[in-house]
């Protein structure tokens, strides 16, 4: 037999030493490499610092909104300080996280592949990144930008003193980015998929990596044009959107949230394929409704597009507009539910695991599920009104896109860590970790909610005083937040010195990329893999499994 | 005290207030109930099969494809329940009642002024008589500001393109708080300041405060200070058309299109005049955009519906 097959445990990986880390030293081996996995590693490292950089700025916002007067940072520092976070954490770590990191690492060796259809672009994408997250950094250092992450126009366009043009340069370049790693998975996915994986055999991961990049590739040209269109009327002074000069400030919003709506999406549904895997995987069990779970990603995508107009309720749209919105709004959620009903679901009657990524995973369907339920608060138009530009808006977003998306990177992170590195984290401080971003976030989020129905506007530099007992609370849950992100990043990289070999396949999953060595060979699988089995075909293993007694 | 101190439910003091609470109390009970469902489901399930040396192999088991139905099914209907309700209560909260009294509302960084047509101005404070609707007609100098009235459970966008109006109507007596709501630039959190709802007797006597005359009166001064009136005479040999009856009518532009003289397209009319010229009248009228503050073109507004309404006298008389 000359092919790999799930049960033949040996075959592929053969036992040698090359990986594709001890594969070529220096520098520029990984600065010009062409290996999705080295450059996942890149992106790994450019993520976590942005991700930092981020965290600090929170940090110091909860810090200043221990008291109701502004009294640590002046407002305008403030206002650089939140619009820097969220342009930080949404175009530097949310978006590329998942797809640029784990999906770029895992996506081909889930399919078979070598590596991914465009080796040489998936390389520039990684430039773009740097080279705008390089821009966005001089922005920062020679004084940041106070427009708050969405631009909103004329304030961007004629009233603010701060660097609008880099920091929209920067995220238009990101745009690109990202647009190109779109492509690349798409082409990779139709074309790429090893013998006999089909549609239906592929993971769930591969499902929500294509829907994202169907987003990606769709909506961000239009953000290009966007901020296209800002820079021009701020530079030249053309008239699109300041109505000074004939413009219309509520068309930015409409071009705005066009591409930022679907944006959500891009940072959730990687999170989504990622829960699917790990389910799986630490139930030991198939994702209960396979085809249901697959096609919600489809349809959440599809559906994304047509939303965006609910970011404007009180922004001047007709009310017909607005009751077409809140509908769709409405049936946007009905995907996420099935997702989250079919991940519940899969637990029935499982082996159920509790190591740290499946932890991270429960957590993630519980925090998702109450970001996506506030999220239906917001879509009735009727109350939407009141709580729109509040705190209940800040936390219904991070319990998507904190508990939702970052719990899910984290728990990818730890379930592939063995993958990239070779090496076990601890699973006692691990676990430690996921119990303190559990409570630290719940913490800090929960109050933003009962402080947004009382009426706390967002991005308040100084508060009224009655605000404080809960924004107290919240900047104690995010103390707590900070020490369970901080406890991985010290662990994990003891880890790749000090952690214990993890084995071609310590959690027992089914996979391709479970089937060949950790670290993989520089091109993953010495043999091409011949795929004869479902995806989380975890009975059929289990049973080989016990026959040969061979984990 | 403890109340007074650590709100964990904003003041009442609308007629919407009720009805939003309402809804978020609905919602809260239902998205409440399906959470902690989904919780309490994923905690017993992890207890019950987690990982034992007897369990290390999930159990084969097809659950009825009947549930997969039944979750599209239900939230669906829900779904379509809450829709209707948020809409109907965004329909109501849309619709300004027509005995509305007329206030008038500037944002302009960072402070909200506001204008009562008896002339009376203030900045970051709005005297209103309780249980009377009020209709806020609003723009901006500057940038998007955001009037939100917490108590009242109502805000709206307010833009440097147009005029947009918001209503409510205070139930109870009481000093609440005004945010602005959408960002807006360095003191975007001290672009704040109170409602004072009054009873309507205290109200008609804070109205008689000292004043420089109504904001008829006063647009009719600006009307004479910009030479409005050497084309808007009062009979039709003008240059300008004739505004005396013009307000809130059908009004043929020179494209043949009919558009409603109402507060925006009066205000464009000021601002842009050749963007709607009227039928029959050349388009000679100059600008004044940037020329006159959001203030200015308030009064001149009121002054334009004054005559507007003045001049109908044959309807409405006996009312």
């Amino acid at each position: 037999m000359t092919t790999a097959t799930l049960h033949d445990v040996r075959l592929v990986g053969a036992q040698t030493n090359r990986n594709y880390i001890n594969d070529e030293y220096g520098a520029l081996s990984w600065l010009l490499t062409k290996d999705h996995k080295r450059i996942a590693i890149l992106y790994l490292i450019s993520v976590s610092v942005m991700f930092v950089l981020g965290g600090f700025f929170a940090m110091m916002m909860r810090i200043e909104l221990l008291t109701p007067e502004g009294d640590l940072l002046t407002s305008d520092t403030y206002n650089k300080f939140f619009t820097m976070h969220g342009v930080v954490m949404i175009f530097f770590f949310l978006i590329p996280a998942i797809p640029a990191v784990l999906g770029n690492f895992i996506l081909p060796i889930q399919l078979g592949a070598k590596d991914l259809a465009f080796p040489k672009i998936n390389l520039l994408s990684w430039y773009l990144y740097m080279a705008a997250a390089i821009i966005g950094l001089v922005v920062i250092i020679t004084g940041g930008v106070d427009t708050g992450w969405t631009f909103y126009t004329p304030f961007s366009t004629q009233y603010s003193n701060t660097h609008v043009f880099g920091t929209t340069l920067a995220g238009f370049i990101a745009g690109f980015s990202s647009i190109l790693t779109g492509l690349n998975f798409i082409v990779t996915i139709h074309r790429m998929r090893a013998p006999g994986l089909t549609w239906y055999r592929l993971p769930l991961f591969v499902w929500a990596m294509y829907a994202t990049s169907v987003v990606m590739l769709l909506a961000t040209p239009v953000l290009a044009i966007t901020l296209t269109m800002l820079m021009i009327e701020r530079t030249i002074g053309v008239g699109f959107f300041d109505p000074a000069l004939g413009g219309d400030p509520v068309l930015y919003q409409h071009m705005f949230w066009f591409y930022s709506h679907p944006a959500v999406y891009i940072m959730i549904l990687p999170a989504m394929g990622v829960a699917s895997d790990v389910v799986a995987a630490f139930t030991r069990k198939k994702i209960f409704g396979y085809r249901f779970v697959a096609f919600s990603s489809l349809a959440i995508a599809f559906l994304g597009f047509l939303v965006w107009a609910h970011h404007l309720f009180v922004a001047g749209i007709s009310v017909y507009s607005a009751m077409i919105f809140s509908f769709l709004s409405f049936f946007v959620a009905v995907p996420s539910a099935i997702k989250v009903f079919n991940w519940t679901a899969t637990l029935y009657r499982a082996s159920v695991s509790w190591q740290t990524p499946m932890l991270y995973i429960l957590g993630f369907i519980g925090l998702f599920t109450i970001g996506g339920v506030t999220g239906l608060f917001l879509a009735s138009i009727g109350l939407d009104i009141h709580v729109t530009d509040t705190y209940f808006v800040v936390a219904h977003f991070h319990y998507v896109m904190v508990g939702g998306t970052v719990m899910a990177y984290m728990a990818g992170l730890h379930y592939w860590w063995p993958k990239i590195t070779g090496k076990m984290y601890p699973e006692w401080w691990a676990r430690l970790a996921a119990l303190l971003v559990f409570v630290g976030f719940n913490l800090t989020f929960f109050p933003q909610f009962i402080l947004g129905y009382v009426g706390m506007p967002r991005r308040y530099h100084a508060y009224a005083p009655e605000f404080q007992v809960l924004n107290v609370l919240s900047t104690a849950g995010a103390s707590v937040l900070a020490v369970g992100y901080i406890l991985p990043l010290i662990y994990l990289v003891w880890s790749i010195w000090y952690g214990r070999p993890a084995g071609r396949n310590p959690w027992g999953a089914v996979g391709l990329e479970w089937a060949t060595s950790s670290p993989p060979p520089k091109e993953n699988f010495h043999e091409t893999p011949v795929v004869t089995w479902d995806a989380y075909d975890y009975p059929a293993m289990m049973k080989a499994m016990g026959e040969t007694q061979n984990v | 005290m403890m109340v007074a101190d650590f709100p964990l439910w904003p003041d009442q003091a609308s007629t919407f207030a009720p009805d939003v609470d309402n809804l978020y109390i609905f919602l809260i009970l239902v998205c409440g109930t399906v959470a902690v469902g989904v919780f309490l489901t994923i905690f017993f399930f992890a207890i019950k099969y987690r990982r034992r040396p007897d369990n290390e192999i999930a159990q084969e088991y097809e659950p009825p494809k009947l549930l997969e139905v039944l979750w599209i099914a239900i939230p669906s209907v829900i779904f379509l329940g809450l829709f209707v309700w948020g809409s109907w209560l965004y329909f109501h909260m849309a619709r300004v009642p027509d005995d509305a009294l007329d206030i008038y509302a500037t944002g302009k960084q960072w402070m909200w002024k506001f204008q009562h047509p008896t002339g009376q101005r203030e900045i970051n404070s709005l005297h209103v008589p309780v249980n009377r609707p009020i209709k806020i007609t609003m723009a901006s100098e500057d940038v998007i500001h955001s009037l939100y009235f917490p108590a009242f459970r109502t805000k709206a966008d307010v833009l440097p393109s147009r005029y947009r109006t918001m209503w409510f109507q205070a139930t109870k007596t009481g000093r609440f708080h005004i945010f602005c709501a959408e960002y807006c630039g360095t003191l975007h959190s001290g672009m704040t300041g109170w409602v004072e709802v009054m009873e309507n007797a205290d109200y008609q006597k804070w109205l008689a405060g000292g004043t420089e005359g109504s904001m008829a009166s006063q647009g009719e001064q600006l009307f004479q200070k910009y030479a409005c009136n050497t084309c808007h005479t009062n009979d039709a040999s003008g240059r300008g058309p004739v505004l005396a009856g013009l307000y809130g009518r059908d009004v043929t532009l020179s494209n043949d299109s009919v558009v409603k003289a109402d507060d925006n397209y009066i205000r464009e009319s000021i601002l842009t005049p050749q963007a709607k010229t009227v039928k029959g009248f050349q388009p000679i009228m100059p600008t004044f955009q940037g020329q006159m503050s959001e203030d200015d073109l308030m009064k001149l507004l009121a002054y334009v519906k004054s005559v507007g309404q003045a001049a109908i006298p044959t309807k409405g008389t006996t009312r």
